[in-house]
């Protein structure tokens, strides 16, 4: 499972910043999405990965840490309402300029 | 002071809140209430200041929760004259705002403003990791609606630019806290600086990875080369007034790296050693460089300022590099004044490019009230290249004095910019004032602008105060300093829950 989860990471990682050097905004906006999604599971797995353990305190049971899903929880709101600010502004962007390049226009 | 930390993070987001509720369709009750918040918040910040000087660190525990367990805010000296910085600077910005009439040029300035102050005073006040990254992204979200504020095409473009350069820095600030928490269980400043030193030396190497990503997020912040692609387009394109008001947000990077830094990752940590002063010493000198090349090179005014603001990073990052006592005292110094600086030059380019149908470094026809205005810009930039009599001759003394025996790299970098930056400034203000005033054209009738004047005119007072008072700020700022370098009062608060009575 460590080596799934790793190389899970890795790949959206990867296509994350692949995606992100591209020159127009919606591959941007899908790279971002890539990396923070690749975030999120790295978050989760710094609580150590545990399969069929409940996050809750019981007597007797084993438990998996709590902080880490509440951390990602927080993460994933944040970034999901990052993604909506960059889309309108991106749509703005567009609306206004006639195209979605996320170069200037070579003006100072 | 229990209570009263946590006013300056709660009182902007009602304030706010309220605004977007009840004020939304009267600019006029907007702008009172955001001045009164503003005024209130002053009042707050100095109770503060004073407090943290007296009775040292102070915690408070967000729920009654104890502190490695909860979120705790800690007062100390640094962050008192954070908060006080952040809000002595936005009453000039607000009435800059209201009076050159910025803030009706679209929806919403007010409580977008209230909630940048909320999410800066929160980063300087927070002792907890985590609740440093989400009060990364509450500010970050309020600029990026200041930014694009009564927004044009190259506005709004410029924006998205500069949200995607902080997205990717927020990921990386996840990875980095992520990565601590796997290796030490805890995000709790206090309980970190705690916790590193005992680590296996099996779990350096993460650590080490995980400073490094902190300090290239703080990077960022800061607009440290590499990382200041974001400043000059963003800077260069949102309304002054917001300009003028992100010139914090930059010190919001300073700040946290000297917390971090002198705190959790100090020179004296196995982990990392002298990691960190390593990585930021040649950044800021290439930073300090850059921006002085750039004040060269710029063809607009924003720009130019903007590239100033890259450069008075890189000498401020110049002097937190060291982490000895006698360098962060001056780094504070320069920190208070390069903010209002950077902030009175900003306004005096905005009062220049909205006299003129751009803001091109060209002869054009005379502006209105240029000669006043063209005062002001020569104090200003006076200020910003640190010449004297201004503190930022003050400021750069310290910082050379400090770092007396690297003279042959530091002394160099911070002497020839300042050559770079006079050139740099001079030649702008005599195109735009001296030059315009021999082409053909009437000066227009003067627009009466009194309270962006005033706020200006405030922003200098205060350079002025700050190098009258020289004497006394420094001596407050060395044992502001040598707090950070005694981090055992600051650990001791965030445990004070313990021996409370009302502890569980």
């Amino acid at each position: 499972m460590e080596l799934l989860v790793a190389s899970a990471i890795g790949l959206l990682t990867a296509v994350g910043i692949y995606l992100m050097l591209r020159l127009r905004t919606f591959p941007v906006i899908l790279g971002l999405t890539f990396l923070s999604y690749a975030v999120n599971v790295f978050i989760f797995a710094a609580g150590r990965l545990a399969v069929n353990q409940p996050p809750i305190i019981a007597k007797g049971a084993t438990y998996a840490d709590p902080l880490p899903q509440a951390l990602v929880l927080t993460a994933i709101v944040i970034s999901f309402g990052m993604t909506a600010v960059i889309v309108i502004m991106s749509l703005g962007g567009y609306l206004e300029s006639g195209h979605d390049k996320v170069d200037m226009d070579g003006k100072p | 002071m229990t209570h009263w930390i946590i006013a300056p993070v709660v009182l902007p987001a009602l304030v706010a809140a309220l605004m977007v509720v009840a004020l939304r369709h009267s600019l006029a009750l907007q702008r009172a209430a955001s001045i009164v918040s503003i005024l209130a918040l002053n009042a707050i910040a100095v109770a503060l200041l004073a407090s943290a000087t007296q009775t040292g660190p102070e915690a408070y525990f967000l729920g009654n929760w104890p502190a490695p367990f909860g979120i705790v805010l800690v007062l100390d000296r640094l962050s008192a004259m954070m908060v006080l910085l952040l809000t002595g600077l936005a009453l000039p910005v607000v009435l800059y705002a209201v009076g050159s009439g910025w803030d009706a040029k679209g929806a919403h300035f007010h409580p977008l403003l209230q909630f940048l102050l909320m999410g800066i005073a929160g980063a300087f006040l927070t002792g907890d990791a985590f609740n440093l990254f989400v009060f990364f992204e509450v500010l970050l979200i309020a600029s990026y609606g200041l930014m694009i504020h009564g927004g044009t095409r190259d506005r709004t473009r410029a924006g998205i630019q500069y949200v995607a350069f902080n997205l990717v820095g927020s990921s990386l600030f996840l990875i980095a806290l992520a990565t601590i928490y796997a290796v030490t269980g805890t995000l709790n400043m206090a309980d970190l600086a705690e916790k590193l030193p005992t680590l296996p030396d099996g779990d350096a190497a993460l650590i080490r990875v995980a400073a490094v990503m902190l300090i290239m997020v703080f990077a960022i912040k800061g607009a440290l080369v590499p990382l200041q692609f974001w400043l000059p387009g963003t800077y260069a394109n949102a309304p002054g007034v917001v300009a003028s008001m992100f010139a914090v947000m930059t010190k919001v990077g300073a700040y946290a790296t000297l917390r971090f830094g002198t705190l959790i990752f100090p020179t004296t940590l196995p982990a990392t050693g002298p990691l960190v002063a390593e990585m930021l010493l040649p950044a800021a000198l290439l930073t300090l460089a850059i921006g002085a090349i750039g004040i060269l090179g710029a063809t607009t005014l924003p720009r130019l300022v903007a590239m100033a603001a890259i450069a008075s990073m890189g000498t401020a990052f110049i002097a937190i590099a060291a982490f000895t006592p006698a360098t962060t005292s001056a780094a504070l110094y320069y920190i208070l004044h390069s903010t209002l600086a950077t902030a009175a030059l900003f306004l005096v380019a905005d009062l220049v490019t909205r006299r003129r149908t751009d803001g091109m470094l060209t002869a054009q026809s005379p502006i209105a009230q240029s000669g006043l205005i063209g005062a002001l810009f020569m104090v200003a930039a006076i200020a910003i290249a640190g010449m004297p009599p201004l503190s930022g001759f003050i400021g750069k003394l310290l910082i050379l004095d400090a770092w007396r025996d690297h003279a042959a790299t530091v002394w160099t970098a911070i002497l020839v910019s300042t050559f770079l930056t006079i050139l740099g400034l001079s030649r702008a203000g005599s195109t735009l004032f001296w030059k315009s005033q021999a082409t053909a054209g009437d000066a227009p009738k003067p627009k009466p602008e009194p309270l962006a004047f005033a706020a200006v005119f405030a922003l200098l007072a205060g350079l002025a105060a700050l190098t009258i008072l020289a004497g006394p700020v420094t001596r407050w700022l060395d044992a502001t300093a040598a707090s950070l370098y005694d981090p055992a009062p600051y650990i001791a608060a965030t445990k004070l829950y313990q021996d409370r009575a009302d502890a569980p």
